[in-house]
C-alpha cells in the first residue's frame, strides 16, 4: 500500500508550491537519522613518508562543476554519480545500471567523458566536471539538445542526457565523423527505446552545420 | 558499496609499503572500472583502498632500444590515440579501440586491464573463483558453461582470462615490470597468469605487495601482427573468441610466428602446434586453415560451449590471414 500512497499525485505539488519536495522530503529525513560525523584525515607512516587516510567515516570534499565550487561531507565510497544527484542536485546524470554499462550516468572529466558511476567522487575532486545541467545556456538549448528535439532522438528520454554529453564530447573529438566514427563512438550508451536512429540523424545534423 | 579507508600515495615505495604483505585488506585503485563493479556486488570488500594514480612515473609512454614502454596507468584511451602505437603497432591499436567503450577506456589502464578479475558470472555472483557447491560438485562443469573455457579446463579454473589486449600483446612479445618490497622483476606478460588449483588462489602471478609499474614491447618494425575478436554484439561486448597474431617472414614464408587465443582458456593461450604448422610455409588459406586446426586439436569443450571451439578456429584463421595481408581484413 504504501507504494501506491507515494504514487499518488499530492495535489500540493505542483513547481509553484511551497510544498515540501519528495526529494526534499528525504533529504531532511536522511538529516534527522544519521547525524553526520566528520573527521580529518589520519595521517600514517608509510616507507618513511606521511601519507593522509581519508574515511571510513565522512570526510570533507570540494569539487568544480561546471564552473562552479561545491562543497560536502562525503565518505570515500560515494561514487561522483552519487555526489552530483543527492548532494548537489544536479539529476541530470542517471543512475541506470551503477555499473558502467549504460552510459545514462556520462560526464565530462576534465573534458573527457566518463561514466559517472564509475569513478569515486573522492577522485573527482579538484577536476573539472562537466554534467548536462551546463549546455542549456539562459533557457537556450545547446546545438545537440535541440538536435535531439528536431530528430525525434529520444523516447522515454531516460538515457538522452547521458547520450547528449557523449555527443558533445564524440563531437569535439571527431567534428567531421563517418556514420561508421558516429556508430563506434556512440556505442558506450545503450537506448532501451531503440532511437539509434534518430540520435545518428542529430549528430550528423550538429555535425554538417557545427555546435 | 561497503565503507572503506582511502589513501592516495604519491610514491611506488609509499604505495606498496601501504598494500601489506596479506590479500583482501587492500586493493589497489587505478582506473577503478573493474574494482568498483566487484565492490558494488561485494564480491571483494577492501578495508583500505589505495588510489595509485597519483604515482606520476607510472604514467605516459616512451620508446628506446629495448622498446615501447608502456606506464601501467596509461589509460586505453590515451594509448589508442598514441601515434607510436598506431605506427609501430597497428593490431595493437586496433584491439585497444575495439575494447570495452569510449567512456570506459578514458578511465580503464593498461595495468588495471591486465589485473581484470574474470568474468564468469558464478565468479562475479559471489561463488567464488573455482566455484563449488557444499558437497564439493563443480558448479560451471555442469551449470552454466557457454561463456567458459574449451582449452586448460582440466582443474577446477573453468573462467576464460578477460583482457581483450592481452593476446595481442603476448604475440608481440611484450613483457611485463612489477616492483615489490624486494625490488622489480620482470615476466614474459603470459608468464604473468597462472591458472588457479585452490580457491584463494588468484590467476595472476601478483604478490599482494607488488603493484605492475610497466609494460614493455619490443621493436615489431619487421613484424606483420594482427588482432581478431568474435563478439555476439558488434561492440562493447565481452568477446567469445580473441586471436592474436605475430609473423615475422623471410621472402613469401613464415620465419617465426607468435600465435596467442584469448577467451578460451584460464589464462591467455600461445599455441606452439599452430606456430609449428605455419612455420616455412607460405600463407594462404589452406596453410592459415591447417594452423588454426592444430590449435583447437587439443581443445575440450564443457556442456554448453562447444560452439566457441569453432569460433576460435576461425578466429585464429582470419587473424593469421590479416596478418599476412599487413593487417587488412
Amino acid at each position: 500500500m504504501r507504494d501506491e500512497d507515494e504514487n499518488q499525485k499530492n495535489p500540493n505539488d505542483s513547481p509553484e508550491s511551497p510544498g515540501v519536495s519528495r526529494r526534499d522530503f528525504l533529504k531532511i529525513s536522511g538529516i534527522s537519522v544519521a547525524v553526520p560525523l566528520v573527521a580529518g584525515p589520519r595521517v600514517i607512516k608509510a616507507a618513511g613518508q606521511e601519507v593522509r587516510v581519508y574515511g571510513p567515516g565522512k570526510v570533507p570534499m570540494e569539487f568544480a562543476i561546471n564552473g562552479k565550487n561545491y562543497k560536502a561531507n562525503l565518505e570515500p565510497r560515494v561514487t561522483l554519480l552519487d555526489a552530483l544527484r543527492d548532494e548537489f542536485e544536479l539529476t541530470g546524470a542517471k543512475r541506470v545500471c551503477d555499473r558502467a554499462e549504460c552510459g545514462a550516468c556520462t560526464v565530462l572529466v576534465d573534458n573527457k567523458p566518463v561514466y559517472a558511476c564509475a569513478m569515486l567522487a573522492i577522485e573527482a575532486q579538484h577536476k573539472a566536471i562537466t554534467t548536462v545541467e551546463s549546455l542549456t545556456r539562459d533557457g537556450k538549448l545547446h546545438p545537440i539538445q535541440q538536435a535531439f528535439v528536431d530528430n525525434d532522438a529520444s523516447q522515454c528520454g531516460f538515457c538522452t542526457p547521458g547520450f547528449v554529453v557523449a555527443c558533445k564530447a564524440f563531437l569535439d573529438k571527431h567534428p567531421h565523423p563517418t556514420p561508421e566514427d558516429i556508430r563506434r563512438g556512440l556505442s558506450g550508451n545503450l537506448c532501451r527505446c531503440g532511437t539509434y536512429a534518430g540520435i545518428r540523424k542529430a549528430i550528423a545534423q550538429v555535425a554538417q552545420k557545427g555546435a | 558499496m561497503r565503507p572503506f579507508e582511502y589513501v592516495s600515495p604519491n610514491t611506488r615505495s609509499q604505495a606498496i609499503s601501504l598494500l601489506g604483505a596479506s590479500r583482501g585488506n587492500a586493493e589497489i585503485l587505478a582506473g577503478g572500472t573493474d574494482l568498483l563493479t566487484l565492490m558494488k556486488d561485494d564480491v571483494v570488500a577492501p578495508k583500505r583502498l589505495i588510489n595509485i594514480k597519483g604515482i606520476n612515473d607510472l604514467h605516459g609512454v616512451s620508446s628506446n632500444a629495448q622498446g615501447f614502454h608502456i606506464g601501467a596507468l596509461t589509460t586505453l584511451g590515451d594509448l589508442a590515440d598514441d601515434a607510436t602505437v598506431r605506427q609501430n603497432y597497428p593490431a595493437l591499436a586496433e584491439a585497444l579501440a575495439e575494447a570495452a567503450s569510449p567512456q570506459i577506456r578514458n578511465l580503464a589502464t593498461l595495468g588495471g586491464n591486465l589485473c581484470q578479475r574474470p568474468r564468469c558470472w558464478y565468479f562475479r555472483n559471489g561463488f567464488g573463483l573455482l566455484p563449488k557447491n557444499e558437497t564439493g560438485k563443480e558448479l560451471v562443469a555442469e551449470g552454466e558453461n557457454r561463456y567458459h573455457a574449451i582449452l586448460g579446463n582440466e582443474g577446477p579454473a573453468k573462467f576464460v582470462s578477460p583482457s581483450t589486449l592481452v593476446p595481442i600483446l603476448v604475440a608481440y612479445g611484450a613483457k611485463i615490470r612489477l616492483e615489490g618490497p624486494k625490488g622489480k622483476r620482470e615476466l614474459p606478460l603470459e608468464k604473468f597468469f597462472v591458472i588457479p588449483k585452490n580457491e584463494g588462489e588468484r590467476e595472476h602471478d601478483l604478490r599482494p605487495n607488488e603493484i605492475v609499474t610497466e609494460v614493455v614491447i619490443p621493436p615489431a618494425s619487421d613484424v606483420r601482427a594482427a588482432h581478431y575478436e568474435i563478439r555476439q554484439k558488434e561492440i562493447f561486448d565481452w568477446p567469445l573468441a580473441v586471436a592474436g597474431v605475430a609473423l615475422k617472414m623471410r621472402g613469401s614464408n613464415v620465419q617465426s610466428a607468435r600465435i596467442v587465443m584469448g577467451y578460451v582458456a584460464p589464462v591467455p593461450w600461445p599455441s606452439p602446434e599452430a606456430e609449428q604448422a605455419l612455420v616455412g610455409q607460405p600463407i594462404n588459406k589452406d596453410t592459415a586453415q591447417r594452423a588454426a586446426e592444430a590449435a583447437l586439436t587439443n581443445a575440450k569443450p564443457l556442456s554448453h560451449n562447444a560452439y566457441k571451439v569453432q569460433l576460435a578456429r576461425v578466429a585464429l584463421r582470419r587473424a593469421i590471414l590479416k596478418a599476412a595481408s599487413g593487417g587488412v581484413s
